[in-house]
């Protein structure tokens, strides 16, 4: 508890490049981009895996390589061959890392919809892109959104990591606390970034009441 | 009218679903196929709006080739029916009615008036309207998948077994719906089902097909039950044929006598029972200008002296029909060798002319 | 951006089993403790309660809401936390690590006893199981392929993160990623990397082999299907 007054309470952690606010933003940032490139990558790629059946390989593998390959390894080495300084080596695998839970749950979303449910969309005389569209996406919708909150919340404890090969954002206070044995800013870092991965999992429960639909939502 | 012409089905695995099947559903009437599963039945259904393409022949629909029509047009213009109804769950009820008009671009106002009109044809409440599928039973979302099927008027109606995964009860009232809107809509509708008491209750025609896709026989439900083409039919049919048939001979043949003095009856002349020792006992009736020979039967058999009551419209007695009078009627209708040719109720019955070398 | 190769095969040679601290194999040794005596830990918690889930079903969401808030947590943090309280041992990974085991394994073993069909389920009522011997001999062993499949993504994910660690002085092989960053030395974060990986391709394929032995009948279905 003292850590936590020890953080919170000085004054010079809340003001300039360093302090708690340029580091949320900065955190936000990177997590923000990795998660839209990414994103714009899985999304489109698993509707068309999972509407096309064509590919499915590629899901299975990215999701095991996925959870298999250390987040710090890949950080290191990938930073390491392409060059430390910049931030588009950081970004790669913040953006590899972040790909797979939405593939995965995008393609699975798609692939669990009721087969009389795709039936009935074609014998309606839907053509294959409306019954992806106006049938398939919204019926998936619940799972999609899953993968997307999966991937932000792995983007988000990645950037924390990348710390460690340079990249600003909260997971300096750990990585320099730790260096330094100041136990109350790696303490103070890590609420913050706890507090931050519990705003992204409730921005996403808040996201699924808006946008799935009622009749989906009960279905699950 | 839809026509089969030498349609055949084989799989790449070399399974043959459909083996050169050629027969015609008419326009206007309920053409049901039925059969074990494995049949073809369903396959067959599907390849009219193409939900699978024929391997070899033609299916013409008013004398247009199915194969000649882009898929998604050629649906749009025939209603399809399925078991689990296949409603979308993240669409409200009437929504899901309007489908089809959305597709064909209709303006939302109109489609979701067409759609509220269909709601109530099919015996819905209004207030379902907004509604989720999960929240309906499964005979509401079974009507609700009916009228989808007709929200944009197809003449064709598909219904793959359409009422298998409701209760009997249910399944009934379902039928009798059908039935009913069918009086009205004079729809071309083709109607897959294994059960067969389904089938000889809807059906004008029924295709009875066998596994591997073979026709058996093509008949009207009478014909069917009297003149089975073979054993397969003949087991399939299964037993009380003979009873069933009845059903379809009318009761206006039957003589009827004079009211004799010991029924009672009230002001109206509505039969209230059997005078016996002062108490009254049961009786039975039927209305001979709407009512089959069967119910004539079974109202003879509801009452204790073997007499049925013959009522009109309003339930007013209007005579007797006795032991002797129904037996004079079931002679004839006895399927005697010279019966063989003649259709009770007048149908013409539409046989596979393969039948004969079979 | 230098010319060092990715893997120096002598340096490997060297420092397999140097007998200092930083020997790969003893970093393998200490990898595979801190990552499976979680997963062991988590299976033995999460049975139980996995179980009272299922029975009392009001205990799930709250449970499936603190689980979920737990998976939500990046490591390094629980790291960073825990390491207030149990300082520079093995025990600051493990800990958390067994959380998130709990967290993937507790909605496997619910899913798994809710996969039992209900007809199955009733009877098993009905011949006159009582309910310790139900779940023993009948709902568990049809839950397993279930459960199994949470050990899979429990065990993988452990394996891996324990890496994570070495942040904080306890990451097992991922110690070598520290060493290589430190020194601009490929070889070490490429030994860390392909050993973790073919230490979970490895622990998968035993429990893919696990399932196929406990589960007969779950293969023999998927064959007529």
């Amino acid at each position: 508890m003292n850590w936590l007054i020890d953080f919170f309470g000085d004054a010079a952690n809340w003001s300039g490049p360093d302090g708690i606010p340029a580091r949320i933003l900065e955190h936000l940032e990177f997590s923000a981009a990795a998660f839209l490139i990414a994103a714009v990558i899985a999304v489109p790629l698993g509707l068309l895996i999972g509407h096309t059946g064509r590919g499915a390989f590629v899901v299975v593998v990215s999701a095991n390589a996925a959870r298999a390959l250390p987040t710090l390894g890949l950080l290191v080495l990938v930073v390491l061959l392409i060059g430390v300084g910049t931030v588009l080596p950081v970004l790669i695998p913040l953006v590899v890392l972040a790909v797979p839970p939405i593939l995965v749950n995008t393609y699975e979303g798609v692939r669990g919809v009721d087969a009389d449910l795709r039936d009935a969309a074609y014998g309606m005389g839907l053509r294959g892109r409306q019954v992806l569209f106006q049938v398939l996406t919204p019926s998936a919708l619940p799972l999609i959104l899953l993968g997307l909150r999966l991937s932000a919340i792995q983007v988000v404890s990645t950037a924390t990591v990348a710390a460690f090969v340079g990249l600003g954002g909260l997971g300096r206070f750990i990585i320099d606390g730790l260096a330094t044995k100041t136990y109350s800013d790696v303490i103070g870092g890590a609420v913050l970034i706890a507090l931050l991965a519990l705003a992204v999992q409730l921005g996403f429960t808040l996201l699924n009441r808006v946008v799935v639909s009622p009749g989906v939502r009960q279905v699950r | 009218m839809i026509t089969f012409e030498g349609v055949t089905k084989r799989y790449p695995d070399g399974t043959v679903a459909v083996d050169d099947l050629s027969l015609q559903a008419p326009t206007g009437a309920i053409t049901v196929f039925v059969g074990p599963s494995g049949c073809g039945k369903t396959t067959s259904l599907r390849m009219i709006n193409r939900m699978i393409d024929a391997t070899s022949g033609r299916i013409l629909l008013d004398d247009q080739d199915v194969r000649a029509i882009d898929p998604p047009t050629l649906r749009r213009g025939i209603g399809y029916v399925i078991q689990q109804a296949g409603l979308f769950p993240h669409r409200k009820i009437v929504d899901n009615v309007a489908t089809v008009p959305y597709l064909l671009g209709w303006d939302k106002k109109k489609a979701r008036a067409r759609a509220m009109e269909l709601l109530e044809l099919v015996g819905l409440d209004s207030r379902l309207a907004g509604r989720y599928p999960f929240q309906l039973s499964g005979g509401q979302q079974q009507r609700v998948g009916v009228a989808r099927a007709l929200a944009a008027d197809p003449p064709v109606l598909l219904m793959d077994e359409p009422f298998s995964a409701v209760d009997p009860i249910v399944r009934a009232s379902l039928q009798e719906e059908l039935l009913h809107l069918q009086s009205e809509l004079h729809k071309t509708i083709v109607f897959v089902t294994h059960d067969i008491d389904e089938a000889i209750k809807l059906g004008d025609t029924v295709a009875v097909l066998r596994v591997g896709g073979h026709l058996a026989q093509m008949a009207g439900p009478a014909t069917l039950l009297s003149e089975p083409a073979d054993d397969f039919v003949r087991e399939f049919l299964g037993k009380d044929r003979g009873i069933r048939r009845l059903s379809f001979v009318p009761a206006k043949g039957v003589r009827l006598g004079s009211t004799p003095a010991d029924l009672v009856v009230d002001e109206d002349t509505r039969p209230l029972g059997w005078r016996s020792n002062g108490g009254l006992l049961p009786y039975g009736t039927f209305d001979p200008e709407r009512d089959s020979l069967r119910a004539a039967l079974d109202a003879a058999l509801l009452s204790p002296n073997g007499t049925a009551i013959a009522v009109d419209g309003d339930g007013r007695v209007i005579g007797v029909a006795t032991r002797d009078a129904l037996d004079e009627v079931l002679a004839q209708h006895a399927t005697g060798p010279d019966e063989q040719a003649r259709e009770p109720d007048g149908e013409a019955p539409v046989t596979d002319p393969k039948r004969a070398e079979s | 951006m230098n010319d060092e190769p990715l893997v120096r095969w002598d340096w490997i040679a060297r420092n397999w089993d140097n007998g200092g601290p930083s020997a790969i194999k003893t970093l393998l040794e200490s990898h595979v403790v801190m990552a499976l005596l979680p997963v062991v830990f988590g299976l033995l918690i999460a049975l139980p309660l996995g179980v009272a889930c299922a029975r009392w079903r009001w205990l799930y969401q709250p449970t499936a809401g603190l689980m979920n808030v737990v998976y939500s947590l990046p490591s390094l943090v629980l790291f960073s936390i825990f390491l207030s309280v149990t300082g520079l041992t093995q025990s600051t990974v493990i800990i958390p690590l067994t959380f998130f085991t709990l967290a993937v394994l507790i909605p496997a073993v619910v899913d798994g006893l809710g996969s039992v069909p209900e007809h199955v389920r009733q009877s098993a009522v009905a011949m006159g199981f009582r309910p310790l011997r139900r779940l023993l001999q009948v709902e568990l062993p049809v839950a397993v392929p279930v459960v199994l499949g949470g050990l899979r993504v429990a065990t993988v994910s452990s394996i891996s993160l324990v890496s994570v660690g070495a942040l904080i002085g306890q990451g097992g092989l991922g110690n070598l990623f520290i060493d290589g960053w430190q020194r601009q030395f490929y070889t070490p974060i490429v030994v860390g990397i392909v050993l973790i990986v073919l230490l979970a391709v490895l622990s998968d394929g035993l429990l893919v082999l696990a399932q196929r032995l406990l589960t007969p009948w779950s293969r023999a279905r998927r064959r007529t299907a």
